[in-house]
């Protein structure tokens, strides 16, 4: 049985999917997005070893909230470096009927082995993936989270081949993805993919910036405020999300 | 067999045979599953009137919380004439009557007790009448004499300390909900003809003390019918014949709540269950074209516009209590009946509906009956009310109904009674957590350093030891329970003797069955001390005197609100425990003892007269509210918290289970769509396991604390928060009050 490093856990979620959910946050990332809110998160091996099955068991216990579209949603962290222990996590929950959703930045994807197979595997058990893209340009996406963005691109080009259901969500972030150009560009991407059901425009916020200081790690957008309402106005148009009807 | 002209087009056999409006509405009403958009907005004429007393509210705030008092008139059924809420506009109510002579002027009652109404008096500047003083202290006796009369010297150092408080001994009891609908159905003079029928049965040879008492209520509440005819025939109506449409229903039923406002001023004077009854009579009058959906909703803003104005004159200790002015006119909306039809009308959307046309509002307290059954549509459109503003409550409808049936109605906060047929002996609460320091220290009060419980041997180790204090604390709770509801008992009998409810009374069945209602405060901090005395090490910090005042903890414990059943099987066990200690004890007249976990804003002054307890509260502190969670315990979200509580068992605490939360918006989801769904999931979840009740407050903190800073704001004048088993105005609240509310987890989830 793998155990899996998680951070916390959060009996109710409502943006976290669809409907009500439990959320279960993983340990470890490879990104370093600037405007992390969870930077308490990244290192991998720590917080707290939980088998699949306490899991479900502590979720089990909310399932008179979740309706008919709820369930539960991991995230993190990026709960793809830990994709022994999610695989297993789904499929103990597919075999409750459990509605489950992944929140991802993608990062860890590959159509190497031995990752793809296990992927392969995850996507029969996962209902929805949401699909963080921080940056539509490679440069700008290095900048912003210190990795590429080609094999995030090409997982969510793999999710539309095989018509996973999938949530693009995208950070809004003045002065580095907050520009027409980009964002007609992001659209102009999505445009390419079947398999979209919701876009959101998630507005920086400075929620988690405590977060750094008590980690220690210098702030690189200090100074910089969450968008203005016309701006966001402004994604939510150009990346037409009114259209999507999740 | 009665026939009356007025029921033409309405089925059924046996409302007419005998007195039973749950059977007239069973057979009578329209179960709607539709949406919100029937529904209609504001008339002119409600525009006008809201508007008039929206100045009249800001004046009575600007003059310090009362716009106008009498001083020289004992209140009653016929004490004034009509009233209105101005001279000019009264064509355009079309709903009538005052509790006095004038919109907000509060009236004189003594018959509580008389240094009450007085101090009450002289609180806001006006003189008390120095005739009605001879004659409320020579010639006639009240309530609170005959309590105080009769009080032992052990009831008066419990009082005095305050680990029995808020008992209704120097007010009206409130919690009895007459059953207003008859008023509209039968008229007056048909359930006079039942009365004295009931009098004449209830003669018989040989006749005792309890029944001459039978006969004297009866004879009062025969009067009291009488003269609710006077006080309607004041404002031009006759209300001896039952009412021929919607208008003469809604008028007739608030001339019978009007009865009981103007002669009692409980702390909780319910409306009831009258929004599927009332819309009976407006679908004959819509189908009959004598009515639209516009005058339907104006007839029901109207009326809720009265249930608004109702104010009672009271004094700054009982102020502390029950903070913001409530009177809990609490109405019921939604159900389901026993046949398993949704009993949710288009009123019931009418009258949620009346917190947009006339913006939020504490009064009346609105109350859904919520079942995961109700209509889908239903759901959402109480939860989109309460995301816009957090005015309404929540109670399992599915928890209820089989206790209660389907025609219960909520007397109070959170407590049902079966309208009509049932009332209930009102009596505050007993604090469970002064109780646990009186265990731990021998009956000796922590606070005022006296003996006020049997000098039990207090615990002198230096380190808590588990099961020494549970043994303690057993017998603590065993003295507490025998005291709290002797002095219950003292206090029932006087207020039958002394501020009898006649007009309450007089609209409920003669063979009235009687509920006992005791009550919990500093719930979730006994159960945490509890859990830390167990599962972590309670080291006792005593003064010279060796009396235990403070509590050092080492280690970690459960706590209740995190769904930890460690802690919550603890709640279940104290719950049970206190329960058991009180179905020991004789209750007056019978009554059926139950308790609640519910403070009101109590828990503010209680935790004021309480010590440091073992769970880390400080000596001072607020105690948390009702059944809620304590402050920071909660660790694991709302549902959580809300499983914790769900795990109490209603059928432990008939008189209802407060819980009181209050999520961020964005913690709801991104659109209102989004929120009111969620909203509903949540309410499924957490009632489909059998939790009792919700109160639902969606704002954030920033929202209160700018609230705090700058209650001037027009945007805060009408600003309702739900607070444990009511809602008030924000702004009403005193600054201790306002922080208390700040300080309480606010779910908000990045």
């Amino acid at each position: 049985m793998t155990k899996g490093y998680i951070h916390s856990l959060e009996s109710f979620g409502s943006v976290d999917g669809p409907g009500v959910r439990y959320l279960i946050f993983t340990t470890g990332c490879a990104m370093r997005c600037q405007f992390c809110h969870n930077p308490d998160t990244w290192n991998m091996n720590s917080g707290t070893l939980y088998t699949a099955d306490e899991l479900i068991d502590k979720a089990w216990k909310y399932r008179t909230y979740w309706g008919s579209k709820g369930g539960i949603t991991v995230s993190g962290g990026e709960p793809l470096l830990q994709i022994d222990f999610l695989l297993e996590l789904f499929q103990k929950a597919k075999e409750r009927g459990i509605n489950t959703t992944l929140d991802t930045c993608g990062n860890p994807f590959t159509r190497e082995e031995p990752f793809f197979s296990k992927f392969q595997e995850l996507m029969k058990v996962t209902d929805l993936v949401m699909l963080d893209i921080k940056h539509i340009d490679d440069e700008q996406h290095k900048i912003l989270t210190g990795q590429t963005n080609k094999n995030i691109l090409d997982m969510a080009e793999y999710l539309s081949e095989t018509g996973k259901p999938v949530w693009i969500r995208h950070v809004l972030v003045p002065e580095r993805s907050d520009k027409d150009e980009y964002l007609h560009r992001l659209h102009d991407f999505i445009e390419t993919l079947d398999n979209v059901e919701k876009v959101e425009v998630l507005p920086y916020h400075t929620l988690g910036v405590y977060k750094w200081k008590e980690l220690g790690i210098p702030y690189q957008l200090e100074g910089i405020d969450p968008p203005s309402q016309e701006r966001v106005e402004n994604a939510n148009r150009i990346l037409e999300t009114a259209k999507y009807h999740a | 067999m009665a026939h009356f002209e007025q029921w033409a087009g309405f089925k059924g056999k046996e409302w007419v045979n005998s007195v039973d409006v749950r059977s007239f509405i069973q057979e009578n009403y329209t179960p709607y599953e539709g949406d919100e958009s029937f529904l209609e907005g504001p008339t002119e004429a409600t525009d006008i009137l809201w508007g008039k007393l929206q100045e009249l509210q800001k004046e009575e705030r600007a003059k310090g919380g009362v716009l106008d008092m009498e001083t020289e008139v004992v209140s009653g059924l016929t004490a004034y004439g009509p009233g209105y809420i101005s001279e000019e506009t009264k064509d355009l109510e079309k709903v009538v009557g005052l509790q006095t002579d004038k919109p907000l002027k509060r009236a004189f009652m003594p018959y509580g007790g008389i240094k009450m109404a007085e101090q009450a008096c002289t609180t806001y500047g006006y003189q008390p009448s120095e005739k009605l003083h001879e004659i409320f202290t020579k010639y006639h006796k009240t309530h609170n004499q005959g309590v105080f009369d009769i009080y032992t010297p052990e009831m008066k150092k419990a009082r005095h300390n305050k680990i029995i408080t808020g008992l209704p001994d120097t007010y009206g009891r409130g919690r009895i909900v007459g059953d207003y609908r008859r008023v509209a159905l039968y008229g007056i003079d048909f359930l006079i003809e039942r009365k004295q029928y009931d009098f004449e049965r209830y003669a018989r040879h040989g006749m005792k003390g309890t029944d001459f008492r039978l006969r004297e209520e009866l004879a009062d509440q025969i009067k009291a019918l009488k003269e609710m005819k006077e006080m309607a025939a004041a404002y031009g109506y006759d209300i001896s014949q039952p009412a021929k449409d919607a208008h003469e229903a809604a008028q007739w039923l608030y001339f019978g709540y009007l009865a009981a406002i103007k002669t009692q001023n409980g702390a909780a004077m319910s409306v009831g269950r009258i929004s599927t009854f009332l819309d009976i009579y407006i679908e004959r009058d819509l189908k009959a074209g004598k009515i639209t959906e516009k005058e339907a909703q104006e007839l029901i803003d109207h009326m809720v516009m009265k249930f608004r104005m109702v104010k009672f004159a009271r004094i700054p200790s009982y102020n502390e209590l029950f903070s913001g002015d409530p009177t809990w006119a609490t109405l019921e909306v939604g159900g389901l009946g026993q046949d398993g039809r949704s009993m949710v009308t288009k009123n019931d959307y009418r009258f949620l509906h009346t917190l947009k046309n006339m913006g939020p509002s504490p009064e009346p307290n609105l109350t859904v009956l919520y079942s995961s059954r109700l209509p889908e549509n239903f759901k959402k459109f109480a939860a989109l009310i309460s995301v816009e503003t957090s005015s309404i409550q929540y109670e399992n409808d599915d928890v209820m109904r089989p206790v209660w049936g389907d025609d219960y109605s909520i007397c109070c906060c959170v407590s049902a009674t079966e309208t009509g047929k049932e009332m209930q002996f009102f009596g505050a609460r007993a604090n469970l957590a002064k109780c646990l320091l009186y265990a731990i220290n021998g009956g000796i009060d922590e606070k005022n350093k006296i003996q006020v419980a049997p000098a039990y041997r207090p615990i002198t180790s230096e380190y808590l030891d588990f099961d020494e204090v549970m043994e303690k604390y057993d017998a603590m709770m065993e003295w507490l329970s025998k005291l709290y509801v002797d002095t219950l008992n003292m206090i029932h009998y006087m207020h039958d003797k002394y501020y009898y409810e006649a007009a309450q009374m007089a609209l409920i069945d003669t063979d009235v069955k009687r509920s006992f209602a005791t009550g919990i405060a500093g719930f979730s901090h006994v159960v945490d001390s509890l859990c830390a005395i167990k599962y972590a090490k309670v080291k006792a910090i005593r003064d010279e005197d060796g009396i235990t005042t403070d509590f050092e903890i080492e280690g970690d414990f459960p706590r209740y609100g995190n769904d930890d059943d460690r802690a919550d099987d603890m709640a279940v066990w104290l719950l049970k425990t206190f329960m058991h200690k009180l179905n020991k004890c004789h209750t007056y007249r019978n009554s059926v003892p139950t308790t609640s976990i519910l403070t009101i804003t109590s828990n503010v002054v209680y935790g004021k007269a309480t010590g440091s307890l073992p769970d880390g509260r400080k000596a001072g502190e607020p105690l948390s509210p009702g059944a809620n969670p304590s402050y920071g315990a909660e660790k694991n979200g709302l549902l959580a918290s809300l499983n914790s509580v769900a795990k109490l068992p209603y059928e432990l605490a008939l008189d209802g289970i407060s819980n009181t939360q209050t999520i961020s918006p964005s913690a709801l989801g991104h659109t209102d769509d989004e929120r009111k769904e969620n909203l509903a999931r949540v309410m499924d979840g957490y009632f489909d396991q059998g939790a009792h009740h919700l109160n639902v407050n969606v704002f954030g903190t920033d929202k209160l604390i700018d609230a705090m800073e700058h209650p001037e704001k027009p945007e805060y004048a009408n600003f309702t928060i739900r607070v444990s088993g009511y809602a008030v105005k924000f702004i009403d609240l005193t600054r201790e009050q306002q922080l208390d509310v700040i300080a309480r987890t606010c779910h908000d989830h990045m």
